[in-house]
C-alpha cells in the first residue's frame, strides 16, 4: 500500500476518537451492514465521524491491507479497529461496546 | 463457488473440534451465516476469534460472496469422564 494513503488513514483514525469506515455516508448507508452500525452508534448516543470508501477507491482497498479485515464497515475507536457489524452487532447487545466507547 | 458445505469444511480443516453451522440465506451462494464453536478460540478477542476464520476461509471476499454473518463461541471444556469416551 502507498505510503501517502497509509498517512491518510492515521491522520482520519487519529482526528477522531470513533472513526466508521463505511459504505455511504451517515444519513445514506450504500449497505445494510453498515446501515446496522450506523444506527447501533445513533442509539449508543456516542458522536462519530464517518468515511465513505465507495467515494475513495484507492482508500478503500488500502484499508483491508492496512487493518487486515476483508470487509465493510469496519469500526475504529481510539485508532484500534474493533471490528466489522457482526462484532459490532454482538458488542452492542452484550453491553461491551458501551463500556468501550465511555 | 462457495456452498454452505465447503464453507463448513474448510472451517473444520482449521478447526478440527469445532461445532460449525452455515447456513446459505439466500439460496444463491451469496450471503451465508456460520456458527463457530471451538476451544481454540479460548484467550482469544472476538475480533481475533473471527480473524481466525477469515484465515480459513482465504479468498472468500474477493469471489462472489457478498456477506457471511459470523458468529464465534468458546467451546467449554468437557467435564472429564462425563462426556469424553475414550
Amino acid at each position: 500500500m502507498s505510503e501517502l494513503v497509509r498517512a491518510r488513514i492515521d491522520a482520519l483514525l487519529s482526528k477522531s476518537k470513533v472513526m466508521l469506515f463505511m459504505k455511504g455516508t451517515k444519513l445514506q448507508p450504500a449497505c445494510g451492514f453498515s446501515n446496522t452500525v450506523v444506527q447501533i452508534l445513533n442509539t449508543e448516543g456516542v458522536e462519530f465521524d464517518t468515511f465513505n470508501v465507495l467515494a475513495d477507491a484507492e482508500l478503500r482497498d488500502d484499508l483491508k491491507l492496512y487493518s487486515g479485515w476483508p470487509t465493510y464497515p469496519q469500526l475504529y475507536v481510539d485508532g484500534k479497529l474493533v471490528g466489522g457489524c457482526d462484532i459490532v452487532s454482538e458488542m452492542h447487545e452484550t453491553g461491551a461496546l458501551a463500556g468501550l466507547l465511555k | 463457488m462457495w456452498t454452505a458445505e465447503t464453507i463448513r469444511s474448510q472451517i473444520l480443516a482449521r478447526f478440527s473440534d469445532a461445532d460449525v453451522e452455515v447456513e446459505d440465506l439466500t439460496g444463491s451462494g451469496d450471503h451465508f451465516r456460520a456458527l463457530v464453536t471451538s476451544r481454540d478460540f479460548e484467550g482469544k478477542t472476538m475480533l481475533e476469534q473471527h480473524r481466525m476464520v477469515y484465515a480459513a476461509l482465504d479468498g472468500l471476499h474477493s469471489g462472489s460472496i457478498h456477506a457471511l454473518g459470523l458468529r464465534t463461541r468458546i467451546a467449554p471444556r468437557a467435564d472429564r469422564g462425563e462426556s469424553d469416551h475414550e
